[in-house]
């Protein structure tokens, strides 16, 4: 964390503020609670400004989830605030608390816990201040929206209280927070504060930032990973009406040009002039987890339990895959690069994930000073994981070098995005069982084979993980990051079972090397670890004639979800109907929120496709913050894996990636969207965890257990789109 | 550069100096400053772009500019404003029918053209008006909530 303070510290003394930071490592200091650990200035989280205004910094991004509105409600709710006072501050490395990426539905956990502990002990200090001013003790003043008054009637506030200094400190987590049933703010729903200016045009993307002079720019990417750039003719480009800037850098290719419908054209023309040799570096579609199988692993053993029980006297086993899906961003990955005159500093507007990971990758691979480079969050359409963001960050960069003085806006095309993003990795599951006289499993087996499912920009001492320092004249090498530990995981997020086995062993065989390129996308390994637990749980049920919601009740001891499970069937039960159904329950990475889905499965026979007209779902993700927000991230969850799992593939043939447009990789539409009824349990007293990721792998296990029913027998192998089904029932 | 293109933009006539095959997304976002419609595919196949011209829906990462001269567009900021919402949006903003909100304009545009045609539509008519926008957060059901709201409350 030194290099990460110091680095901050200059940022804000570039944005001519002048604010100290701790450089003491952070190590030999108390435990502080949340982000607060690693961020302990309270000055870096609040300020109270002139004209009753609160300034609340956050490291944590808006991404279409509603975050920051959830962090604007818990620092009103300490603060005593009305929200609407409060002014949010958000990703910008010359601004906020560095708080790496948001991302695995942590920023509750770590943004919002911070902000509690922050903003509570920010309000004590004003308090005292108060207490000195009006002569009474400070717990015997009472405040409403930063009014303070004394018993007696003397009154004053936090901007008349409020020095410079005030919060000049570091926090010491000793302040406790409300107790939830004094919240008023937390638990409500508040509205989103981005929804108004995204229903009426108003400038909140990235894309719609003009600054005077904008340029525009697009890149050209190789046809395939591999491809090999034999010459290219950069003079006609250059010709072209309104280009600016025509930048090689040994296969990076990018157009710079007055106008976006100019920059287009030069793109098509950059590689119409551009000759490339293709390898054939893919596997065979047909013999992809074999070839996956066949590359040198990285084995650990993340759970192993040995425990005296009854032997086993029947045993199972299967094996389950799932292929390459998408984060298909309905916006093209964009930023906003601008060099200064001299060339000797940049600054960045990028949806990314993580400001701060970002700018020291752009630090590394720019070879600009630390000080030099400064990333600002601006939205996108939303990313669900790590798109072309990061990525396209750079490729701005490196094309506005090129015209130094003046701001270039680049997008990337659709297939830029289709092609280039990191997918979510191809993962195979080999599942063991025994099974005792008294039907208890007794012994339980899961190995998993898969890349890494996190290759972000993250590593701080050499390499990048960003696409185009890959093509450079001088490139970066990939970073192949290590296994990630349990609870957390990648590839084995959510392989150890919550169940309780006596005997059990979890491998993880991590695959560095990635022939298709692949990261972080909503949920990790989860996805396809559920869904192979959830469907072999129900393999052994049916073949030991046990109702599946029974046998999963008698191996789960937790009560919480045991209650979802409880109350997801319930839900279900309230509305009968013809169609087969499935069940499927995970509390995300073990960790998190609990969720239990019921899908009803409808399969055309003819046709082979695998509808999901409803589903029921029951959510505890703790104390609620905003129902409405948790709803709405339980719901998107769902829909996106229904399609994830019904319709999506990413199609590839040894010489690359096919998929250029959505006739390509279709996803789910209207027509096809399910109908969801969720009920939430709400725990006020318990801490809340996050709930963006927790519903796509129960409601893909209850898919495969309710088409498990429709056909008769499991489908152990995902997608569900049409043809692979049809060729299942067909084979 | 040929000729300047002159066309009526949310009601206020405007003329463009930009190729006659420049797509129309471009001349709204770059040339007029308006932040509505939105890039998604350059395709006409995700919908996000989507604008009225004279009342009805169009793609217009895939309309040329010479194809709109001299007719009436309309884009999301010419239903209304945030002092002064149309009901389609005040709907939007009740059902809190957005994650990312990318496609919403072009929801919303679509959803106008098919109350301007059918003022009640039935549930399984608006979702079908809107099977060819694409929506990635799973926000479908709000947004058929939203237009239901609107017809609701007019």
């Amino acid at each position: 964390m030194r290099e990460t303070l110091t680095r901050r510290g200059l940022g804000q003394a570039a944005a001519g503020l002048t604010l100290l930071f701790s450089l003491a490592p952070a190590g030999a200091q108390p435990r502080l609670p949340g982000s607060l650990q690693t961020n302990r200035r309270l000055d870096a989280w609040l300020r109270i400004e002139p004209g009753g205004v609160v300034t609340v910094c956050t490291g944590k991004v808006e991404i279409g989830q509603g975050a920051v509105t959830a962090l604007l409600q818990i620092a009103a709710e300490e603060l005593d605030v009305a929200p609407s006072r409060i002014r949010m501050v958000s990703g910008d490395t010359a601004l906020t608390p560095d708080e790496g990426f948001t991302a695995g539905s942590q920023s509750m956990e770590q943004g919002g816990t911070a902000l509690r502990f922050a903003a509570a002990e920010a309000r004590a200090i004003l308090l005292d201040l108060a207490a000195a001013r009006l002569g009474a003790p400070a717990a015997a003043l009472a405040v409403e929206d930063g009014s303070i008054r004394a018993p007696g009637g003397a009154a004053t506030s936090y901007w008349e209280v409020a020095q410079a200094a005030s919060f000049a400190r570091e926090a010491t987590g000793r302040v406790a927070p409300k107790p939830a049933a004094q919240h008023r703010i937390v638990g409500t729903s508040h509205p989103r504060l981005d929804i108004p200016a995204k229903v009426t045009g108003g400038a909140i993307y990235v894309q719609d930032m003009r600054p005077p002079g904008m340029l525009f720019g697009r890149v050209a990417r190789p046809p395939s990973y591999e491809a090999k750039l034999l010459s290219v003719d950069l003079d006609a480009v250059r010709a072209l009406p309104g280009v600016v800037a025509v930048v090689r850098d040994g296969r990076f290719l990018g157009v710079v040009a007055e106008r976006e419908e100019q920059a287009v054209k030069a793109r098509k023309a950059l590689r119409e002039a551009a000759r490339w040799e293709v390898p054939a570096a893919l596997p065979d579609p047909a013999r992809l987890h074999e070839s996956l199988r066949a590359l040198r692993t990285d084995d650990s053993v993340p759970s192993e339990k040995r425990a005296d029980a009854p032997p086993a006297v029947r045993r199972f086993q299967a094996t389950y895959t799932k292929r390459y899906f998408a984060h298909a961003s309905i916006g093209p990955s964009a930023a906003l690069a601008v060099y200064a005159a001299d060339g000797g500093s940049v600054q960045v507007w990028s949806h990314t994930q993580g400001p701060f990971p970002l700018q020291r990758d752009l630090v590394r691979v720019l070879g600009l000073p630390a000080d030099k480079v400064r990333v600002s969050h601006a939205q996108n359409a939303g990313c669900y994981g790590h798109n072309g963001a990061d990525d396209a960050a750079l490729d701005a960069a490196l094309l506005a070098r090129a015209v130094p003085g003046r701001p270039v806006m680049l997008q990337w095309m659709r297939d830029d995005e289709f092609q280039w993003e990191p997918y979510n990795p191809a993962m195979e599951m080999r599942l063991t069982a025994g099974v005792a006289a008294d039907g208890r499993i007794v012994d339980w087996g899961h190995e998993v084979w898969s890349n890494h499912h996190n290759n972000r920009p993250q590593n701080p001492r050499e390499g990048s993980n960003l696409l185009a320092s890959w093509h450079l004249e001088r490139p970066h090498p990939p970073v192949y990051p290590r296994a990630t530990p349990q609870p957390n995981g990648a590839g084995d997020r959510n392989a150890v079972p919550l169940y309780d086995f006596p005997n059990q062993r979890v491998v993880n065989h991590l695959i560095p090397e990635m022939p298709v390129r692949v990261s972080a996308l909503r949920t990790l390994g989860a996805y396809a670890n559920v869904f192979a637990l959830e469907s072999f749980l129900e393999e052994i049920a049916a073949a030991l004639g046990e109702d599946p919601i029974a046998f999963r009740l008698r191996h789960l001891p937790d009560p919480r979800g045991r209650a979802v499970i409880e109350a997801a069937a319930k839900l279900a039960a309230e509305e009968p109907g013809d169609l087969p159904r499935g069940f499927g329950f995970a509390k995300y990475k073990n960790v998190a929120a609990y969720v239990a889905c019921v899908a009803e499965v409808a399969l055309d026979r003819a046709t082979g496709a695998v509808r999901v007209p409803r589903v029921w779902a029951a959510v505890d993700a703790g104390q609620v913050i905003t129902p409405d927000g948790l709803r709405n991230q339980i719901e998107g969850g769902i829909i996106q894996a229904v399609s994830w799992t019904v319709k999506e593939d990413v199609p590839f043939d040894p010489q690359g990636i096919l998929a250029k447009d959505w006739n390509d990789y279709p996803i789910l539409t209207f027509p096809e969207v399910p109908r969801i009824r969720t009920v939430l349990l709400n725990r006020p007293e318990a801490p809340p965890l996050g709930a963006g990721e927790a519903s796509q792998a129960p409601v893909c296990a209850a898919i495969g257990n309710g088409l498990a029913r429709a056909l008769g027998r499991p489908l152990r192998a995902l997608p569900y789109t049409a043809d692979r089904v049809k060729a299942a029932m067909v084979g | 550069m040929t000729a300047p293109t002159k066309l009526q933009v949310n009601g206020r006539a405007v003329t463009v100096a930009a190729e006659p095959d420049t797509p129309l997304l471009y001349v709204l976002r770059n040339d007029l400053a308006l932040n509505g419609a939105k890039f998604g595919c350059g395709l006409g196949q995700c919908g996000a772009c989507t604008v009225l011209v004279d009342g009805q829906p169009v793609r217009s990462c895939v309309t040329d500019l010479s194809a709109v001269a001299g007719r009436s567009v309309t884009t999301l900021e010419g239903l209304g404003t945030a002092d002064n919402l149309h009901k389609l949006q005040r709907a939007f903003i009740a059902e809190q029918a957005a994650q990312c909100g990318y496609c919403i304009p072009g929801m919303i545009m679509e959803a106008k053209a098919l109350l301007d045609r059918m003022p009640e539509p039935a549930e399984a008519e608006i979702r079908n008006a809107l099977a060819d926008h694409l929506c990635r957060c799973g926000t479908h059901n709000r947004i058929v909530a939203a237009v239901q709201r609107a017809v609701r409350e007019g």
